[in-house]
């Protein structure tokens, strides 16, 4: 079962060991799959669905930022990450939504488009996942 | 796209192997996996140069940018799975290799329906 790293009393635990991994591997695969997704998007056919596009981008940001501040852990990583994964996790829920709701917004997918369908729903899971890391591992390991 | 089957097999036994792995709780994993993995990467290799001189050849109107990308990522995310396995000698460093195992997976799909949708 999860085994802290050798956790120091009062201290936080590692943001990137543990299950911790599981999560940077899957949010390093998001970032480079939006990153590549938006400049795609962007370099051959931006005036298509602009806004579309754009929010490609700023998932691929966010999930580049997450991906840095699991990494590299610390107070400072630890509050851009939670602000990074709950924008992360009102974008696909909105996004998700208005793909639904209002599909004229939208001529061409992004990565948050029907909560991540294309993306096996893994974009709606993730910063739920994200949160609930951030929590766990901030409860102080007192012995 | 006749590496596709081959790709997809592989990467689903080393995903088996690897679940075993995780049940079992052994890390990191072995020399045995690890030549099947190399297999793995060999097979996509072949599959990038491959891949690279049919999209050069072919009258298919392939998305260039995007066929190429998953071409050259796919073949990065198994050393990617497998540091990330040799790292965090856990449960949770197999776990990982299993994410980075399923990506291939996904991405080979979407490489082979990218050179279908492209019709002929």
């Amino acid at each position: 079962m999860p085994e802290p790293s050798t956790p120091d009393a009062g201290t936080v635990r590692d943001l990137s060991t543990g299950p911790g991994r599981i999560l940077v591997a899957a949010y390093a695969v998001f970032a480079v799959a939006a990153t590549g997704r938006s400049l795609v998007q962007l370099g051959t056919d931006a005036d298509r669905a602009p806004l579309a596009y754009s929010l490609s981008l700023l998932a691929a940001v966010l999930y580049l930022v997450a991906t840095a501040c699991l990494l590299s852990g610390g107070p400072t990583a630890r509050r851009v990450a939670l602000a990074s994964v709950v924008v992360e996790a009102a974008g696909v829920l909105v996004v998700g939504t208005l793909s639904y709701v209002a599909t004229d917004l939208f001529p061409d997918k992004t990565v948050w488009s029907h909560f991540g369908q294309g993306y096996g729903f893994l974009p709606l899971v993730l910063p739920f996942l994200g949160l609930w890391w951030l929590r766990e591992t901030g409860k102080a390991t007192l012995p | 796209m006749w590496l596709v089957v081959p790709v997809l097999v592989l990467s689903a036994l080393c995903g088996i192997w690897t679940v075993v792995m995780v049940v079992r709780d052994e890390s990191p994993p072995g020399d045995r996996f690890f030549a099947l993995l190399g297999v793995l990467l060999a097979v996509l290799v072949v599959q990038l140069v491959v891949g690279l001189v049919q999209l050069s050849t072919t009258s298919r109107d392939v998305p260039t940018a995007t066929f190429v990308s998953y071409l050259f990522t796919v073949v990065l995310a198994v050393p990617f799975g497998a540091a990330l396995a040799l790292v965090e000698r856990s449960r949770w460093g197999n776990g990982a290799l299993l994410v980075a195992l399923l990506t291939v997976a996904a991405m080979e799909t979407r490489l082979d329906q990218l050179w279908r949708l492209a019709g002929a």
